[in-house]
C-alpha cells in the first residue's frame, strides 16, 4: 500500500510537471484527488483494514494527498504566471500609434495677458473692478481734470455718441466710478476695451485694450507706486528685470511718470527691441490729481492715491513678438493655436 | 523741440558732460526725449572752395567746367550742372574719396571720386545743403536749388574741412514737451531746465540796444477792443534792410528744423525759439491811421492770408486791424495785405499776447495751424512780450539791418502775476513717500528760480512768471520729486489691507473660458463695431431689435458706423476668413459686450450687455456636435435641464436647423418659479447692493419673460443652428458651419452659485430599456418631456439613446430608444413594482405619440 501512495504521488508528480495549462493540470488533480481519484480511491478502500492499520495508512494517505496538493499549487502558480505572460504579449501595442486626442482650445493672447496681470495684482490683495466701454464725457475727460481744449477731446481723436457720450478711450473712465461706489481704501484694477480714432496700421488699432491700477488710501505714496509697479514688472517680464520712472505729464495724475522696463530681449545692452536705449516703456501713472478725487467726492487730505494705466496690446506684443497688432484681431486659428 | 547743443551753450554752461549723460539726466528730470541726432554724421572729405572761374563745357549745354580753389597749390577742375553757380562763390567740396550721406536716402552714403563728364575730367562735387545731410525742410531759401553757395567770406578758410569752418559739429535733442510745460517750447526754457538738472549758472542774452531820438508813438498807436488779447507791444524800426541772415543765426534755425528765408523773419523766429514768443511784422505803410486795434473779425468777412489762400471768418476769431481793415489774424498768421516787401522801409514789430483757448479754436476752424499758433495755443507768459520784443530790436541793431525809434507801445491792462501759496514740507514728504528736509525742498526750488519764504512746515512760494504750471500745492510736489529724482524715491507697497470686492461677472466670464477652451473652442476677440448692411448679410429683419443700434456721431468709416448689438457678425467673419485661408475646421467662441440703444432714456448711456457666441465648421461638426457643446457648456454652469425648441423664422439660420436654447429652472415644481420671482424682485428692489446698471435691465427683462412664459421656470438664453446658406455665401463660407449665440449676462444672473450636496442614493436604480416606433414629425424631446411631465415618483431619469432609421422600420416612420430609470428612494423596488409604473409610461406614450413598442 505503501508503494502504491508511493508510486501514485511520483506519477502525479511526474504528470504534473509535464501539465501546459490551467486545463490539463486540472484533469490531474481530479484524477488524484477529485471524487473518483486514485487517492480518494484508495481513501474509501481503507475502511475495510483494521482499526490500527488504518489509522497509519490513513496517515500515510493525508500525507500523499497533502505532497500532491502542494505541487499541484506551485505548478498552478507557474502556469498561472505563463499564461499572464501570454497575455500580455498577445495584447501588446504599437505605443507609437497616433492619439486619439481631443483638440483643447486657446485664450485669446489679449486675454491671457489681461488674467496674468490681473492674478498678479489679486494675490496684492486687489479686486477686479469694470466700468462701460460707453460712458459720459464727465467721467471721460471733465471728472478727470482733462482741460477743455486737451486734444484727446478731438473728434478726430475720440468716439462720440453724442455730445456728453463716447467711446471711452481709456480705462482711466471708471475712476470716477469707482470713487462715487467704493468705500475708501480699496486697491483695484480695471480691465477693458478702449477705443480710439487711430487709423490701423502695424501698431495702431481704433480698438485695444487697457489694464487700469488705482489704489486710494490713507497713507499712499509714490514709493508705494514704484514698488508696486516693480512688482508687477519683475511677475511679468522676470524677476531680473530693472524699472526706471521718468517724469510724465498727465492731466490725471500729478506728479505722473512713465515706467520703462529693462529690454528683456538684450537686457538691457541695446537691441532693435528697445531701439538700442536698452530701456521698454510699458506704462503711465503717478499719484492721483485731487481734481479726481474731488470729482468723485474723496477728501482730499485724508487720502492720496495712485493709478497706473497699460496697453494689453503693447505687452502681448512685446512679449510674444508679435509685430503687427492687426494679427490680434484677425482670429485666424493658426496664430491663435500658438499662445498655449 | 529740437535743441541744438552749441546752441544751448549760448546760456548755460555745460562742460564736461558729454552728450549720452546730458540725454539720459535731462530724461530723468523730466524732459524726456526720443533720441539724438548728429549734425553732419558720417559725412568726410568735404572741404570749403572758391570758384576761380566757369565756363562751358564743350560736349554739353547744361553743364559748366569750374576751376576751384581748395586751398592747394593749383586749382582743382569740377564739372556741375548747378545752375546758381558764379565766379567767387564760396560752395562745400567733396573731393576725391569723400563719403556724403544725401537725405533722403536711408544710410547708403554716396562716394565721390576723380571721374570723366562727358569727356571732361572732373576731380570732385560741389554740394547742395541736402547732400551734407539736412533736409530739404531747413535748406536756406536762397540755396534751394543748386549749390549751397555760402553768404559769407571764406577766403581764410579755403580747403578746411566743411564742418569745422562752418561750426557744424553739434547734436540735435527732440524733446517731447508735454502741455503742461509749454515753457520749454524755447531755448531759455530749455537752458532753465539743464541749469535745474546740472546745477548750473545761467546768462541770458543781452537786451541792450542804441535807439533813434525820434518814438515810435508818434508813427503809432495800439488800441486793445477785446479782452481775448493780454497784452500788445509793438516797436518801428526804420531803414530795414532785407538781406540774407549771417551764417551763425541761419545755422541756429537749421539746426532747429526752420529754414532760413530772410534776415527780418529769420530774426523773428530766432527770437521766438529763445524765448517762446511768437511775433510779427508788418510793413508801416499798410497800416492806415497810424493805429493798431486787436478786434474781432466781422462775421462772414474775407480775408487773404499770407500764404495766399482766402479764408471766411466768424465773429470769435481775433484780429489784428488797423484804423479800416483787418491786416492779421491775431496770433495764427499775417495778411497779405500788409506783408514785408523788398521794398520795405519801415516795419511795425509785434510781440503779443493771446487767450489761448481762442486760438485754438480759430486755428482749428480754419484748419490753418502756424509755429505761432501752436505756441499761443497752449499758453504763453505775457511777461515774456517785451523781453522778446527788445531782444528782436538788440539783434536788428547789433547787425545793422535797421534803425530802431525810441520808446514801445506797450498795452497791458492787468499785469500776470504769479500765484503765491504756502505748502507743506510734510504733506510733500507725505505724498512722495520721502524724508526730505525743508533746506532740501528750498535748495531744489531755488534751481528752478522759485522764491520761498515762512518758516518750519511752511514753505510761501513764489514761481517765475513763465511757469504759469505752478498753481497748487500738489504741482510743487511734483517739481520736488522730479528734480530730487524719481529713481531716487524708495519702493514699498501700501499699508493698508483692503478686502476684495467680488466681480461674480469677471468669475463666471474666466469660468467659461476654462470650460468651452476644454470643450476644444478657441478665444476669438473682434471688433466691436457693425453696420447695416453687416445685418443686411446677416440676413437680419429691418424691424428687429439687433437694428436698434447705438450709432457714432465721428465714424472713421463705415466699418466703425456703429456698435455691434450681436457678436455673431464677428464670428461671421472669423469663420469665413479661416474658411479662405484653408484652415480645414475650426471651434471658437467669443465673450463680449454688446450694445442697444437705450430707448427708455436716450440721452442715457446704451444698454451694454455681454454676450457669447459660438462659431465652428469641419470634419465631425455639425448641429449635434455644436448642441453638445452647449450642453455641456451648460451643465458645467449648474443648468442640467437645457431645452432645445424648434426656430424657423431667425433668418441667420437654416430653417430647418435652428433652436432656441432654454434652461429650465424650477424643474417639475411651480412654486419654485414663484419663489424665484420673488428672489429677483428681492434682488431689483436692493439696487445698491452690487449690481452694475446693464444687469439692472437683464433682471427687469427677466422677472418679466418669466412671469409670462408658459413653461414654468424656462427661461430663453439664446439661439443655435446651422448658418444660413445665404448667410454663409455672403461671408464666404464654403462649407456648413454651426453658431450660436447667448446672453451672457443673463447666463449670469440665473448662475447658481451655492451648491448643495444630495446624499448618494442608499438603494438601486432600475433601468428600463425601450424602444418605440412613432411618426417621423414626432420631436423626440416631446416624448422625454412627457415622461417627466407625468410626475411620477419613481421615474429617476429619461435618457434618448438611439434613434433608428431604414430597414425593419417603415418610411416616415423612427425608431427611438429611451432608457428610464427607477429609483425609490426610501426602498429597493421590486419587478412587480417597477412595472407596474413602466406599462403607465407605455400606455401614456401609446396614448399621446401612437408610439408602438419594439423588441430591442
Amino acid at each position: 500500500m505503501q508503494n502504491t501512495l508511493k508510486e501514485i504521488v511520483e506519477r502525479g508528480r511526474v504528470e504534473v510537471e509535464r501539465a501546459a495549462s490551467m486545463a490539463e493540470l486540472n484533469d490531474i488533480r481530479v484524477k488524484l484527488l477529485g471524487k473518483k481519484g486514485e487517492i480518494t480511491a484508495i481513501m474509501k478502500s481503507l475502511g475495510a483494514l483494521a482499526a490500527e492499520e488504518k489509522k497509519e495508512i490513513g496517515k500515510l494517505v493525508n500525507t500523499a494527498r497533502g505532497e500532491i496538493e502542494e505541487f499541484i499549487k506551485e505548478k498552478l502558480e507557474v502556469i498561472k504566471a505563463l499564461e499572464k505572460e501570454k497575455k500580455f504579449q498577445m495584447e501588446s501595442i504599437d505605443v507609437t500609434e497616433p492619439a486619439k486626442n481631443r483638440k483643447l482650445g486657446i485664450k485669446h493672447p489679449i486675454t491671457q495677458v489681461i488674467n496674468e496681470v490681473v492674478d498678479i495684482f489679486k494675490g496684492l490683495g486687489y479686486s477686479v473692478y469694470e466700468g462701460p466701454e460707453i460712458d459720459t464725457v464727465f467721467n471721460t475727460f471733465d471728472g478727470l481734470n482733462s482741460p477743455e481744449d486737451h486734444p484727446a477731446r478731438d473728434l478726430t481723436d475720440t468716439f462720440y455718441i453724442n455730445e456728453e457720450t463716447v467711446l471711452r478711450p481709456h480705462t482711466s473712465s471708471a475712476e470716477i466710478r469707482a470713487e462715487k461706489e467704493l468705500k475708501t481704501p480699496y486697491k483695484i484694477v480695471i480691465p477693458g476695451r478702449t477705443y480710439r480714432s487711430d487709423t490701423p496700421d502695424a501698431t495702431h488699432s481704433h480698438t485695444f485694450h487697457q489694464i487700469e491700477l488705482m489704489v486710494v488710501g490713507e497713507d499712499i505714496t509714490m514709493a508705494d507706486l514704484k514698488g508696486t509697479l516693480d512688482y508687477m514688472a519683475k511677475r511679468l517680464f522676470g524677476p531680473e528685470t530693472k524699472t526706471q520712472f521718468r517724469p510724465h505729464h498727465f492731466p490725471f495724475t500729478e506728479p505722473s511718470a512713465e515706467m520703462d522696463v529693462s529690454c528683456f530681449k538684450c537686457g538691457g545692452k541695446g537691441c532693435n527691441v528697445c531701439k538700442n536705449s536698452g530701456w521698454i516703456e510699458i506704462l503711465g501713472c503717478g499719484i492721483t490729481h485731487p481734481h479726481v478725487h474731488e470729482a468723485g467726492g474723496i477728501d482730499t487730505e485724508k487720502y492720496t492715491g495712485f493709478a497706473a494705466g497699460m496697453g494689453v496690446e503693447r505687452i502681448a506684443m512685446l512679449k510674444y513678438g508679435i509685430d503687427d497688432i492687426r494679427l490680434l484681431y484677425e482670429n485666424d486659428m493658426r496664430f491663435l493655436e500658438q499662445f498655449k | 523741440m529740437k535743441v541744438s547743443v552749441n546752441w544751448l551753450k549760448d546760456y548755460v554752461n555745460l562742460d564736461g558732460l558729454d552728450i549720452k549723460e546730458f540725454c539720459s539726466a535731462m530724461i530723468m528730470s523730466g524732459s524726456n526725449l526720443d533720441t539724438y541726432e548728429t549734425i553732419y554724421e558720417g559725412i568726410k572729405g568735404v572741404v570749403v572752395g572758391k570758384v576761380l572761374s566757369v565756363e562751358k563745357h564743350p560736349d554739353a549745354d547744361k553743364l559748366v567746367v569750374c576751376q576751384v580753389n581748395v586751398g592747394k597749390e593749383s586749382p582743382i577742375q569740377i564739372v556741375t550742372g548747378a545752375k546758381n553757380v558764379f565766379e567767387g562763390a564760396f560752395v562745400p567740396v567733396a573731393m576725391d574719396g569723400s563719403v556724403l550721406y544725401p537725405k533722403g536716402v536711408e544710410n547708403d552714403p554716396l562716394l565721390i571720386s576723380t571721374g570723366k563728364l562727358r569727356g571732361v575730367t572732373s576731380e570732385g562735387m560741389m554740394c547742395g545743403a541736402t547732400e551734407l545731410g539736412f533736409s530739404d525742410k531747413v535748406v536756406p531759401m536762397a540755396v534751394r536749388d543748386g549749390l549751397w553757395i555760402l553768404n559769407e567770406n571764406y577766403d581764410d578758410k579755403l580747403g578746411m574741412s566743411f564742418d569745422e569752418a562752418l561750426g557744424l559739429n553739434d547734436y540735435v535733442v527732440d524733446f517731447e514737451i508735454t502741455s503742461n510745460r509749454p515753457d520749454c517750447l524755447s531755448m531759455l526754457g530749455m537752458a532753465r531746465e539743464a541749469k535745474a538738472t546740472f546745477k548750473r549758472e545761467i546768462e541770458y542774452p543781452s537786451l541792450k540796444f542804441e535807439t533813434a531820438e525820434e518814438s515810435c508813438k508818434e508813427l503809432i498807436d495800439a488800441k486793445i477792443e477785446d479782452s481775448l488779447c493780454r497784452r500788445y507791444v509793438a516797436r518801428v524800426i526804420k531803414n530795414i534792410k532785407i538781406e540774407q541772415s549771417p551764417w551763425w543765426i541761419q545755422k541756429r534755425l537749421m539746426t532747429a528744423g526752420m529754414r532760413p528765408i530772410n534776415n527780418i523773419v529769420d530774426i523773428t523766429n530766432f527770437v521766438m525759439l529763445e524765448f517762446g514768443q511768437p511775433m510779427h511784422a508788418f510793413d508801416i505803410r499798410d497800416i492806415e491811421g497810424g493805429v493798431i486795434r486787436v478786434a474781432l473779425a466781422e462775421e462772414g468777412e474775407k480775408f487773404t492770408t499770407l500764404d495766399d489762400s482766402e479764408r471766411t471768418l466768424d465773429d470769435t476769431m481775433l484780429m489784428i486791424k488797423d484804423a479800416n481793415k483787418s491786416v492779421g489774424i491775431a496770433g495764427i498768421m499775417g495778411g497779405l495785405n500788409s506783408e514785408i516787401k523788398e521794398d520795405t522801409n519801415t516795419i511795425v514789430l509785434e510781440s503779443a499776447n493771446f487767450d489761448k483757448a481762442n486760438i485754438r479754436k480759430t486755428s482749428k476752424k480754419l484748419g490753418l495751424r502756424t509755429e505761432a499758433s501752436s505756441r499761443f495755443e497752449k499758453g504763453i507768459d505775457p511777461n515774456l512780450c517785451k523781453m522778446a520784443a527788445d531782444r528782436f530790436c538788440q539783434l536788428v541793431s547789433e547787425l545793422g539791418y535797421g534803425t530802431v525809434l525810441a520808446d514801445e507801445v506797450d498795452v497791458y491792462p492787468e499785469e500776470y502775476k504769479p500765484p503765491t501759496i504756502t505748502v507743506r514740507v510734510s504733506r510733500i514728504n507725505k505724498v512722495i513717500g520721502t524724508e526730505l528736509s525743508r533746506e532740501d525742498m528750498v535748495e531744489i526750488l531755488e534751481r528752478l528760480d522759485i522764491s520761498v519764504a515762512g518758516e518750519g512746515d511752511e514753505m510761501i512760494v513764489t514761481p517765475p512768471t513763465i511757469r504759469g504750471d505752478l498753481q497748487r500745492e500738489v504741482d510743487y510736489v511734483e517739481e520736488i520729486a522730479r528734480i530730487y529724482g524719481f529713481n531716487n524715491i524708495p519702493m514699498t507697497f501700501p499699508k493698508e489691507v483692503t478686502p476684495e470686492i467680488k466681480n461674480s461677472s469677471w468669475d463666471l466670464r474666466e469660468k467659461a473660458r476654462d470650460v468651452l477652451t476644454a470643450l476644444g473652442a478657441n478665444e476669438i476677440q473682434t471688433f466691436s463695431f457693425i453696420n447695416h448692411k453687416i445685418l443686411d448679410a446677416m440676413n437680419i429683419d429691418e424691424d428687429s431689435w439687433e437694428r436698434s443700434l447705438v450709432e457714432l456721431i465721428n465714424p472713421m468709416g463705415e466699418d466703425t458706423a456703429a456698435m455691434r448689438s450681436l457678436l455673431s457678425g464677428g464670428m461671421l467673419d472669423v469663420l469665413g476668413r479661416n474658411f479662405s485661408r484653408n484652415v480645414s475646421s475650426m471651434r471658437a467662441f467669443e465673450i463680449g459686450n454688446t450694445f442697444t440703444k437705450n430707448f427708455a432714456d436716450e440721452r442715457a448711456l446704451p444698454d451694454e450687455t455681454i454676450n457669447l457666441s459660438l462659431g465652428m465648421y469641419g470634419e465631425g461638426e455639425d448641429f449635434f456636435a455644436m448642441k453638445a457643446m452647449i450642453e455641456d457648456f451648460l451643465w458645467s454652469l449648474g443648468f442640467e435641464r437645457v431645452i432645445f425648441e424648434k426656430e424657423s423664422e431667425y433668418a441667420l439660420y437654416h430653417p430647418g436647423r435652428c433652436a432656441r436654447v432654454l434652461v429650465d429652472l424650477a424643474g417639475t415644481e411651480p412654486s419654485n418659479r414663484i419663489k424665484m420671482i420673488d428672489d429677483m424682485n428681492a434682488k431689483l428692489e436692493d439696487i445698491d447692493k452690487d449690481l452694475q446698471e446693464g444687469e439692472i435691465a437683464v433682471l427687469r427683462e427677466l422677472v418679466e419673460t418669466m412671469a409670462m412664459s408658459k413653461d414654468v421656470g424656462q427661461v430663453e438664453i439664446g439661439i443655435m443652428g446651422e448658418i444660413h446658406p445665404d448667410v454663409l455665401e455672403a461671408f464666404g463660407i464654403g462649407t456648413r458651419a454651426y453658431m450660436g449665440e447667448f446672453i451672457f449676462d443673463l447666463i449670469s444672473e440665473l448662475y447658481n452659485k451655492k451648491t448643495v450636496y444630495t446624499p448618494l442614493p442608499k438603494f438601486p436604480a432600475m433601468s428600463r430599456d425601450i424602444a418605440v416606433l412613432v411618426d417621423e414629425d414626432v420631436a423626440v424631446g416631446q416624448l422625454k418631456k412627457a415622461i417627466e411631465g407625468m410626475k411620477l415618483e419613481i421615474v429617476e431619469s429619461v435618457e434618448i439613446f438611439d434613434i433608428y432609421r431604414g430597414e425593419q422600420v417603415e418610411d416616415g416612420k423612427k425608431s427611438v430608444a429611451l432608457s428610464i430609470m427607477y429609483k425609490h428612494k426610501d426602498k429597493t423596488l421590486t419587478d412587480e413594482e417597477t412595472s407596474l409604473v413602466h406599462n403607465e409610461v407605455l400606455s401614456m406614450l401609446e396614448k399621446e405619440f401612437n408610439a408602438v413598442l419594439r423588441d430591442i
